[in-house]
Formats: structure tokens, sequence, C-alpha cells
């Protein structure tokens, strides 16, 4: 079988839906979405706790809320939708295979694509904890989905490895469906959660947070039996003699998210070494012309709403290139993590395909108290803003007016460095 | 309560607030470490009456899915969240349901009620 589409969405995530719902707002036609889940919405749909879209719809939503009000507008945009459909390639010329039980292999022609697939969880595999194997250790998303989706209850007495948001929400859904949380139990000094989601989570639970700690070693043969725990040094590694042993019939891991970048790194996407997703100009265009990217596929990021406007942009110029009015230019500006600073998303921008401002999403390298960041274009300081607390888990943006950048001429640069505030 | 200590979490910041017992505030209490009143505030609230959203999920029949999630439509005192979880765990409901669908309407006397936080 093979069509013909002028803009294909790939995942229909958050991420999926805004893309497709905005390049339709701007005049594309011909949009297909392709899903490989049973339902549209993406991993929103096992986050039934609130605390989603307070910047995009000023309310409190659960994920599964969040998600319904994107797909009811691409419903009623008749926006073309694929369910139980993987995507297994794609190709420079834009031309995608994916598989599904009712039209077996398929082969689809597109204009343009956007890459959504968002980010899996990382597993035990991927961080190497000694011990057996048995039954009981899994991903923390997992278990939300056994949990919040099938009515499946993984386990009754639970520690979980890592502080992350999924982790913590998990520690208070598993307590409150009646299962006993020991510890959570993070590697490092500071919790990679929110903090909101420490005290809601853990602190009105009792659950305790051990902090430099780490799981040493995972006991029982068929079905976890216990763990054993160790206080860890400046350099990670664990300090004899801090063991402790907890009994528990289940591990979860929440240790961290990979943006899922199978398919761009087969077609030959350029990725980023330190966001593991694809580099992204302003317009969240990839390396490869006409194939753009958004959402967690090519950065993690802790709020959907960020996922929303960011995907809105990366829909929009989609459909700006399918109709021609994206422009090529010579002078490509770079954008770069100063001091402190981890990664900046985009990497690079084309200052004539910039609208009326350029908004940059990034990542902080520690927790600093009293900082100002400060933007400098080509070296000379465009403007500083004040931060009196910035934190890895806490993504940071900065918006920079296009009339500001027009008093430059052939910008090369723009950094972002934090500074000590005298 | 002599005093106690939380962290805020009206703002990322977090700020690790101290609430005494001061019979000469209007409150009755007096914040300590808040870098904005915001946070004095919710220490005060915190200590006379915690509220908070509960999320979880129903029994469905004939749904997509075994499970509908659910959500308090506003908040609950803490002190009621167990018994308000004995209380969804008690129900059932059958497919149809529409996103904002009463539930359980005022759950515990609370005059808050549980809705269904998708349709399905
Ligand atoms: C387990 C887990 C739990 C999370 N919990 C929270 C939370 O509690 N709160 C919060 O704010 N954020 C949470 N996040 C972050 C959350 O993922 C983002 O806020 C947001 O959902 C990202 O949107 P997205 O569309 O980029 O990705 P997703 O929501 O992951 O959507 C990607 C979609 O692409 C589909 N897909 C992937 N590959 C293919 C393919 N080859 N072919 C077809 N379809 C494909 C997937 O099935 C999926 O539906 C969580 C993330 C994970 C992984
Ligand atoms: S006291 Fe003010 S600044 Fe501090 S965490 Fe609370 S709201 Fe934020």
């Amino acid at each position: 079988m093979m069509l013909n589409y002028d803009i294909v969405v790939i995942g229909g995530g958050p991420a999926g839906l805004a893309a497709a719902i905005e390049a339709h707002k701007n005049g594309a036609e011909n949009i297909l979405v392709l899903e490989r889940d049973r339902e549209l919405g993406g991993i929103l749909q096992q986050c039934i706790h609130n605390g989603f879209g307070l910047h995009v719809f000023k309310e409190e939503l659960t994920g599964p809320e969040y998600a319904e009000r994107f797909i009811q507008e691409l419903k009623d945009m008749n926006i073309e939708y694929k369910l139980d459909t993987m995507v297994l390639d794609i190709n420079e010329d834009k031309l995608i295979t994916a598989i599904n039980t009712t039209d077996g292999l398929i082969h689809i022609q597109a204009k343009a694509i956007v890459l959504a697939m968002g980010c899996r969880e990382r597993t035990r595999g991927a961080i190497h904890i000694p011990g057996t194997r048995p039954a009981g250790v899994m991903t923390a998303g997992t278990a939300q989905r056994f949990v919040n989706m099938e009515g499946y209850m993984v386990g009754k007495k639970v520690v979980i490895l890592g502080s992350g948001d999924i982790g913590l929400i998990m520690a208070r859904r598993m307590t409150l469906e009646g299962a006993k949380v020991e510890a959570v139990v993070e590697l490092m000094p500071y919790s990679g959660g929110l903090t909101r989601n420490i005290v809601q989570c853990l602190e009105d639970f009792n659950i305790p947070l051990l902090l430099s700690h780490t799981i040493i070693n995972i006991e029982g043969r068929d079905r976890v039996e216990g763990v054993t725990i160790a206080k860890v040094d400046e350099n990670r590694k664990p300090i004899p003699g801090t063991e402790k042993h907890f009994e528990c019939d289940t591990v979860l891991l929440s240790v961290g998210l990979i943006p899922e970048n199978e398919l761009s790194k087969n077609v030959g996407i350029k990725i980023n070494r330190i966001t593991g997703g694809p580099d992204v100009n302003e317009s969240m265009e990839t390396s490869i012309e006409g194939i753009f990217a958004c959402g967690n596929v090519v950065h993690v990021h802790d709020l959907v709403d960020w996922v929303t406007e960011e995907s809105t942009r990366a829909g929009r110029n989609a459909a700006r290139y399918v109709l021609g009015q994206l422009k090529s230019e010579d002078n490509i500006v770079e954008i770069k993590p100063g001091k402190g600073i981890r990664y900046i998303v985009p990497q690079t921008a084309r200052l004539s395909n910039v609208e009326d401002k350029l908004l940059l999403y990034m990542r902080v390298d520690d927790i600093y108290e009293n900082m100002k960041m400060v933007i400098k274009v080509d070296g000379k300081e465009l403007r500083s803003i004040k931060k009196r607390h910035v934190a890895p888990g806490e993504m940071e943006s900065v918006n920079i007016l296009k009339k500001q950048l027009d008093e430059f001429e052939d910008i090369k640069e723009i950094t972002v460095e934090l500074v000590e505030e005298e | 309560m002599k005093s106690r200590e939380m962290i805020c979490i009206v703002c990322p910041v977090g700020c690790h607030l101290t609430v005494h017992e001061d019979t000469t505030a209007e409150s009755g209490y007096r914040v300590e470490g808040n870098q904005c009143p915001r946070g004095a505030v919710y220490g005060v609230k915190e200590v006379t009456n915690p509220t908070r959203v509960v999320t979880s999920t129903v029994k469905i029949k004939n749904g997509l899915l075994p499970r509908l999630p659910v959500k308090t439509d506003g908040d609950i005192p803490k002190e009621l969240i167990d018994e308000c979880m004995k209380v969804i765990n008690s129900v059932e409901v059958e497919a149809p349901i529409k996103v904002g669908d009463v539930i359980i309407s005022n759950v515990l006397d609370t005059g808050v009620d549980i809705i269904a936080s998708r349709s399905m």
C-alpha cells in the first residue's frame, strides 16, 4: 500500500497532537498522525495525577484531561490518524515505512515529517545494579501503566530507586492503593524531582527520601525478597559499613528518560550528545531539511506545557515548509551554552525565519542560588535575568526579541551563561 | 505544637519555613524563612487546615480499559484522604462516561465531588 501526505507526524502524544493541530491552523492540508499505541495521548494517559496545563490552560488538569482537549481538537479538525501503527523506518526522501494489522506494511510519501516519538525510561540494564534478576523489578512508568490503566497492583512492599518525578508520583500512588513504600533511594545529593512532588508525594505520607544512597544488591530467586542499600561518597561510590537492608517484593526504577531516536539515527539525523535528541534550528527542523522534531524526542521536558509550546512551533514551521514559506539562509547563528548551562535548545537559528521572538529552553548543570543569566550576542551582553534559585530538575526559558537582534549585524553566536550576582 | 518546619510548595524556590505558635499574631501563628508573603499564607494553612486534591481510578465495565481515572473537583482535608480512597475503591461504573461526569457526589460530606478525568 502506498499513500501520499503533505505532513506526517510520528507519535500521537501531546507533542504530535499539538504539531498536527498547529500545522492545520497554518494552512497545511493532508496531515496524517501515526501512533503505535491503541489510543492517542501518549504517556499522558497514564499520568492520572494533577498538575498539567497550569501555563497553557491556567488550571490544574490531570494528564488524561490535558490529552483529551487536544484529541478533541484534532478530531474536530478532521485530521487523519492511524492507531496501532508502528513506524519502522524513514528515509532521506521522506518515505515512511509503517506496519499495522489492518493495512499490513504501508509506505507513505510525505513532503514534511514531524518526529514526536517521546522518550523511554532507562532500565536496570542501563544502570548496572548487581544481584539476581528476579521478577518485581520494573521501571516506575511501567508500574504507572499497570496500576492506572490496567488496574493491576504491582506489589505490596516497595523500594524506589531514583527520585525523578515519575518515581515520586508512584510512591504516593502505591501508598494510596495500600502498598508500603519503604524508601526512595537517590544517588545524588539532591532530588531530580519537583519540590512540590517531594512534599505532596513523600512528606505527606512519611516516606523517607534517602539522598546520596544507592541500591548495591537486589536479592530473591523468583521474586524480589529484599534490597541492600548503602550511602555513597562524593564520587558516588558506596561507603563500606553503611549498608542497610530492606525487605520488599518490588523495586521501581526512576532513573531517567532517554529520547526515543532509533528512527532519527537510522536516517542520519544529527543527534546531540547531551540532550540525546536531534539538533534543531529556530523552526524545530533537524539536520535533514523538511524533517522537524518536538517534545521529549528532542529533550526531556518536565512540564507538558512546554512540550505543547515547542510542538506548535514545529507544526507551524512544517506547514510553512510545505507551503514554501520557510527561508533557507547562509548565515547560521550558533546558540551555545556557557558556564553553568548544560544545554540549550535550539542549537542554531536562521534569523530571517524568527518571527517576533527567539525562545530558548535550557537546563543548568547544578543547583545555584542568587545568580543571573547573562545572554550575549557575539560576546556582547544583550540582557541579564536575575535568578534566585535554579536547579537541573527545572527547565529554564529565555525569550530574545527579534528587534533586539536586528540591532546586530551578521551574528555568529548567541550564548547564555550563569554569573554570580554581586 | 510549638513550632513546625516545612518546605513551601507555592513556587519552585522551595523556602524552608518554620511556623511558630504566636498568640500575638492575628492568625495565631508566625512564619519564618519565607522569601515572600505567599509563603506565610501557605505556612499557616498547612498547620491549620491542610488540603489536597486526590486523584485515583475506579473500576469501569465495558470500557476501552478496565480502569477510569477520577479526581476530586476541589481540595479535601488532608486527613480525609484515606477515607476518600476507600469510597473511591468501592465504586464501579459502566461505559460510556464523559470527562467531567460526577462519579461520587459530595464525597464524605466535604461538598466536593469525585469526577471522571477522561471520557471512555
Ligand atoms: C513513563 C513516563 C511518565 C511520565 N510522567 C510524567 C508526569 O507524571 N508528569 C509530567 O509532567 N511529565 C511526565 N512525563 C513526561 C511526559 O512524557 C511529557 O510531559 C510529555 O508527555 C511528552 O510528550 P511527547 O508527545 O513528547 O511524548 P509521549 O507522550 O511519550 O508521546 C510519544 C508517542 O509516540 C509514540 N511512538 C513512539 N515511537 C513510535 C513509532 N515508531 N511509531 C509510532 N508511534 C510511536 C508513542 O507510542 C507515544 O504515544 C512522563 C514520561 C514518561 C516516559
Ligand atoms: S515563600 Fe514565596 S518565594 Fe519562598 S517558596 Fe514560598 S512562594 Fe516561593
